[in-house]
């Protein structure tokens, strides 16, 4: 393995509240190599997003960081582009000029406009929403959307891509649809993904390793489970695939027996409630509430 | 196959014909009497109330005028008008003709040219009224939406000026207007004014009265902006002036224009008690002149002076909609 592109060292986050500090995360430690697709896994309110968020820098962690290519992360940057869970495109905006602001923002200097007008177009025919140029978010379907929103985080050229549960509000058919695309997309490109998920099956279908957090307060990574399915990966020939049922059993097993649901039984979990931390982690987490909408538990049932 | 092209090419042809039909036919034609029937409803139920019960209400200027009375004012307001009109068409000419006499006699005469000098009549007044609350929409938006602005984008700023908005908003156009008249008066000193100072007056008391609704729905349009969409903005490193440019100002533009209309709606009610008290032209101050001037038609003038601003009212609120239509993305 080579030396490590993304490095989390030691990372603890508290949140000030009404009662004190709340350790939401307690020594995470991640080394991660470049062209490596990450999944985070976990239940809710167990920090994932608060990890992704520190990553992206719109979070500070209260004690250790995040290096990047030798540079320490403590802003926001194109070069750590985040898809966030509901799209997030402006609403004001087409297609075209949502992936533009992003393009005209990050290569203004070092792009002429028939490039960046190239680029744009290219990126967008990358995730097959050429034909919507001009639509407004609002006149497009959320799976499109999120479409666009994945080909402007494309489009700024990430070092690594974030993913906040990019496919979790959509329908299981365009989540299927969407994975492939994003697993050519990746395997093209060659670009590092962190990819947070509720979703057992593509944690398992998407990634190279697995990391499964426990829950919180002080939540931590468990374990990793590196996937080692040859690519390019096809979910229907994979669905019987004696590996795969056995790394997704894995998962689950730490998921449902290891990690059970903070104060359920195991007929009931993921129930979308718990949110133990959300009110203290404020507006940096905009998928707290939905985050449960997908049970892994239907899912193989 | 040559039927089906028949009638292919009969509909192309008779396609206007089925619009202007469907228009007119059934359905189409019981659903805009429906939205037509009880509106007309309401205001015949309105007239005949206004009708009747007109005449019971004994002032010392005679009865309350009822609709018929209003309508025929109505009409003699316009002919004062159309009959003005003549006059100061007659006036120029007039003026023409003997100033041309005077040239021909000496070539180096100084010849004047004044303005007509009659009375406004209520039509000239509707329009001076609309340049003012015009004038002070203006200014108020001016101030009000930057304003408004870097009270939504800074917690600090907006909670130090918080109280005031509080404090200043449900103040009575009347308690500032003594205020600004004074001010204006000593402040606005020029020889050849470029307005009338009672002008001035009422335009800033409808700034004073209207910047409120713009100021606090922007501030708080700024401050609602979408988390997800300040992330955005983060991550992209947008400039200061580009995050407000590309993402604050267009996010807030509904709800500025809501409070745009609110404001409409205030600067012109406002107006016309400024434009009474201050005795700046307008329908305000002819409002004023009818009551002080106690004939036995004040009361209908008056009456048709409340219907227009009424409608006015309704007309600059409608125009505010077509223009947040046009502007707004919500829409």
């Amino acid at each position: 393995m080579s030396k490590s592109h993304l490095e989390l060292t030691n990372v603890q986050m508290a949140f000030d509240t009404k009662e004190g500090p709340f350790i939401a995360l307690e020594n995470i430690d991640l080394k991660i190599r470049k062209g490596e697709f990450v999944s985070l896994i976990g239940h809710s309110g167990c920090g994932k997003s608060t990890v992704l968020n520190i990553v992206a820098g719109l979070l500070q962690a209260t004690r250790g960081g995040c290096v990047l290519d030798g540079h320490e992360v403590n802003t926001p940057g194109p070069e750590r582009a985040v898809v966030f869970q509901n799209h997030s495109l402006m609403p004001w905006l087409t297609v075209y000029e949502n992936v533009e602001l992003a393009v005209q923002q990050v290569f203004r200097k070092s792009m002429s406009k028939a490039e960046r007008k190239e680029w744009i177009l290219h990126n967008l025919k990358l995730v097959n929403m050429d034909h919507a140029l001009d639509k407004r978010p609002g006149e497009i379907s959320g799976g499109m959307a999120q479409r666009v929103g994945i080909a402007r985080a494309l489009a700024m050229k990430p070092s690594v891509l974030l993913m906040d549960e990019p496919f979790g509000a959509l329908d299981a058919l365009t989540r299927a649809h969407l994975q492939d695309s994003l697993m050519k997309i990746q395997q093209d490109l060659n670009s590092t993904v962190i990819m947070i998920t509720h979703d057992v099956d593509e944690a398992v279908l998407l990634s190279d390793r697995i990391v499964m957090m426990t829950n919180g307060p002080a939540a931590t990574i468990g374990e990793e489970l590196y996937i080692e399915l040859p690519r390019p990966r096809n979910r229907v020939t994979l669905a019987d695939h004696p590996e795969y049922v056995r790394y997704r059993q894995a998962v689950l097993s730490f998921l449902y027996e290891k990690q059970r649901f903070p104060g359920k039984g195991e007929d009931e979990q993921e129930e979308p409630t718990a949110e133990a931390e959300a009110p203290a982690q404020g507006d940096n987490l905009p998928d707290v509430g939905n985050e449960s909408e997908e049970s892994p538990v239907r899912r193989i049932a | 196959m040559t039927t089906l092209s028949h009638t292919d090419s009969l509909s192309q042809g008779q396609r206007w014909l089925r619009a202007l039909t469907d228009k007119l036919s059934g359905v189409n034609l019981a659903e805009t009497g429906r939205q037509l029937l009880l509106p007309a409803i309401g205001i015949i139920l309105f007239l005949g109330f206004w009708h009747i019960a007109a005449p019971q209400v004994q002032t010392s200027l005679g009865a309350f005028p009822g609709p018929a009375q209003v309508l025929e004012q109505t009409g003699r307001l316009w002919q004062e008008h159309d009959n003005q009109r003549d006059r100061a068409a007659q006036f120029v000419t007039m003026q023409e003709e003997r100033n041309e006499r005077i040239l021909a006699e000496n070539p180096d005469a100084e010849v004047k040219i004044r303005d007509y000098p009659g009375a406004p009549t209520f039509i000239d007044q509707i329009f001076t009224s609309l340049g003012t609350v015009l004038a002070g929409f203006v200014l108020a938006t001016i101030i009000a939406v930057p304003l408004g602005i870097i009270i939504g984008l800074n917690r600090h700023f907006s909670a130090a000026v918080n109280p005031l908005i509080q404090i200043f908003k449900p103040v009575s156009p009347l308690a500032w207007l003594p205020l600004v008249t004074m001010v204006v008066s000593a402040t606005y000193v020029s020889d050849d004014p470029m307005f009338e100072k009672s002008f001035l007056t009422s335009m800033i008391t409808v700034t004073l009265c209207s910047l409120w609704p713009t100021l606090i729905n922007t501030s708080v349009g700024v401050s609602a902006v979408n988390p997800d969409l300040l992330n955005v903005s983060k991550v992209l490193r947008l400039s200061f002036w580009t995050h407000v440019r590309k993402v604050v100002l267009p996010s807030s533009v509904p709800m500025i224009f809501t409070g745009l209309r609110v404001s409409l709606g205030i600067a012109w009610m406002v107006l016309i008690a400024a434009e009474m008290l201050a005795q700046s032209p307008g329908l305000g101050k002819f409002v004023w002149d009818e009551f002080q001037n106690g004939g036995s038609e004040s009361l209908s003038r008056i009456m048709v002076a409340v219907l227009a601003i009424g409608f006015i009212g309704f007309l600059l609120d409608r125009i505010m909609l077509l223009i947040q239509k046009k502007v707004a993305w919500n829409e």
